[in-house]
């Protein structure tokens, strides 16, 4: 695959709900050969007060019409980076690389696929409902967020899938509680083969485990703070447990691997969630949050587990 | 030294030369890219011919694999970054075997980041690379690094750590240059500078990153992992171009490769008139892979809109007085 750096042209600007900016992107060589999971790294701004890109998944491409290809960004706004974003209208230029990263897997044959998405973590799982209805597989949805304003695109959603759940923890929208509180149920009565997640730290831990309990197979689109976006830097890795031949895995042998370009899209059951590592996001500032691909933020509040259950089930 | 006003017309887009010598170190540009910046180069080829580039100073290599630095490894600061990786790299085994061959083969001038605990390490590194990596053009002894264990003992702080360890690796590999790259967070660079050449560093490489810190005031954590880390962008540029004005000044025959937050050719111009003989673009990188051939081309404008014939020419060329 070739990576693309340039101008794209932003052909539409508008808002998902009060707090999610969407910027709807003319870039035909990436619209046309991103899957979903990537990402595209995006110059917000001029000047040097704040260098760095900014990732950002795809949350939406459009391939047909007059402007095609084009993608669609989401996000809110975190820090210098989105604020600049936000600010921008309809003809504006944006300096842009993509696509980048490591995408979804899709189900080799006809699945029933279950996407869990966490406020603005869900932005790539739109992007993957697109393609895994095309390809004729069932999607299944569930979408969480602290309180309703933060839901994205709840409306899409319940299009989308054939049995869509969304849930609030103030319980201003949807069901009052957590993505997870509603994953077993929803895995039973949806005949779940597949499911994909995207969200804060925590909540893909939880989904992980829970769908590793089912021996289901579990991908992860993680959230780490990246500085180049195409694998140099070295600052957004993720502990994966080491394979090894033959021996039993153990749980100290991990290594770092870098979410730009081996992920973001990870398999849950490969990634040390907690534990062995200092969890990665806590620490993470909201300002410098708009650093990682879906910009989530990571300080979610979810109770620490007791310790044994930290250990991978099933093992 | 002065800068000539040209007298006749500019020559052709093509033809400024922009060949630069360091000592032995011949090199097509004075544009490289900084260690740990550009991998072993396999990514940046996605955006660069890589031979173009005046060098590759590859990310630095140890004896065996090193996992690094939890995460969160980076945090964006006004004007640049802070990192604390901690030299996450594959080990030396993996570039020879690897990366080197796969570099060869497109003609890139490679520059090898030599790092390590102890001077044994460093020294066993740079035995492998004799053996196996004959081709490299130069070592960049990386005794800087601000993200090692040992951080109070950097060797780049003391003048008899720097010079054992310049010692052992230019014993080990004579025939290449050596250039030592030195950390600012020291009281007397030149102390530490006139060590490293003492000990028979053919060069130096200045600066690495500065330490620095940060703190999320919300939750009273530091922002890194490692607490503490390197500065790294335009926000040192200032700090690099001091320490190589004063370097030059010190030992002004000994050749300097200048890095810290250059991202254009005014920034790279600036640490050349400062005294560095080349220049590598670092974290720059991450934001436009194709910076150091930007920075190439607007370097031959320069030297067209002001006569000059020469790099050499530029190399510490800054008017001090009147």
């Amino acid at each position: 695959m070739t990576l693309l750096m340039g101008t794209g042209e932003v052909l539409s600007h508008k808002k998902y709900g009060e707090h999610y900016h969407a910027l709807t992107i003319v870039a035909p060589e990436i619209g046309e050969s991103v899957r979903p999971g990537q990402f595209v790294n995006i110059q917000c701004g001029e000047g040097t007060a704040h260098i760095l890109r900014r990732p950002f998944s795809v949350y939406r491409v459009h391939k047909r019409g007059g402007w095609a290809s084009t993608i669609e960004i989401v996000f809110d706004i975190r820090g210098p980076g989105t604020k600049h974003l936000s600010s921008l209208r309809a003809h504006a230029s944006v300096d842009l690389v993509g696509p980048l990263g490591r995408g979804f897997a899709m189900p080799s044959k006809r699945a029933h696929c279950l996407l869990v998405g966490g406020g603005i973590g869900s932005a790539p799982l739109f992007f993957l409902a697109d393609e895994l209805r095309n390809e004729g597989h069932r999607v299944d949805v569930i979408l969480g967020a602290r309180t309703a304003g933060l839901l994205l695109n709840q409306i899409d959603a319940r299009r989308l899938a054939s049995v869509c759940r969304i849930c609030t923890e103030d319980g201003s929208a949807g069901e009052t509680g957590r993505v997870t509180d509603l994953l077993e149920e929803t895995m039973e009565r949806c005949k779940t083969e597949i499911v994909y997640t995207c969200g804060p730290h925590p909540m893909l831990a939880a989904v992980s485990r829970v769908a590793m309990d089912r021996d289901l197979p579990v991908q992860t689109a993680v959230e780490e703070l990246m500085a180049c976006g195409y694998g140099v830097c070295m600052t957004c890795v993720m502990p994966l447990r080491q394979k090894r031949h033959g021996g039993k895995e153990a749980e100290a042998e991990y290594v770092y691997a870098r979410s730009c370009t081996e992920g973001p899209v990870f398999d849950g059951s490969q990634v040390i969630w907690d534990g062995t590592t200092p969890s990665s996001t806590e620490a993470v500032s909201v300002d410098q949050s708009e650093l990682s691909p879906a910009g989530m933020p990571t300080r979610h509040d979810f109770p620490p587990e007791p310790a044994d259950e930290h250990a991978p089930p099933g093992n | 030294m002065t800068i000539r006003r040209a007298t006749k017309p500019p020559p052709e887009e093509n033809s400024t030369d922009l060949s630069v010598k360091l000592g032995t170190l011949e090199l097509k540009n004075p544009i490289l890219v900084a260690s740990g910046t550009y991998g072993a180069g396999q990514e940046g080829a996605e955006f660069v011919d890589l031979a173009s580039l005046g060098g590759l100073i590859v990310k630095s290599m140890t004896l065996s694999s090193w996992r690094g630095k939890p995460p969160p490894r980076m945090c964006e600061t006004p004007s640049g970054m802070l990192n604390a990786i901690g030299i996450q790299n594959k080990g030396v085994d993996h570039f020879v075997q690897e990366d080197y061959p796969w570099l060869r083969k497109r003609g890139v001038t490679v520059i090898a980041s030599v790092a390590g605990n102890t001077v044994d390490e460093f020294v066993r590194v740079t035995d492998k690379l004799r053996t196996a990596a004959q081709q490299i053009s130069a070592l960049e002894v990386n005794i800087s690094c601000p993200n090692l264990e040992d951080r109070d003992n950097m060797f780049a702080h003391s003048p008899e750590a720097t010079a054992e360890v310049v010692e052992g690796v230019k014993a080990s590999m004579p025939r290449r240059p050596v250039f030592a790259k030195l950390s600012p967070n020291v009281t007397s660079l030149t102390e530490i500078a006139e060590a490293a050449l003492e000990a028979g560093a053919d060069g130096l490489s200045l600066i690495n990153t500065v330490f620095g810190m940060s703190i999320d005031v919300e939750t009273r954590r530091p922002k890194l992992a490692g607490t503490v880390g390197g500065l790294s962008g335009p926000a040192i540029r200032p700090v690099a171009v001091r320490a190589i004005h004063e370097i030059h000044q010190a030992f002004p025959h000994v050749p300097i490769i200048g890095q810290g937050g250059v991202g254009s050719a005014a920034d790279a111009l600036e640490l050349m008139l400062a005294g560095a003989s080349a220049v590598a673009v670092g974290t720059m990188n991450f934001v436009n892979p194709r910076s150091p051939i930007q920075v190439a081309k607007g370097i031959a404008d320069y030297m067209r809109r002001h006569g000059v014939d020469s790099v050499a020419d530029l190399v510490g060329a800054v008017k001090l007085e009147g």
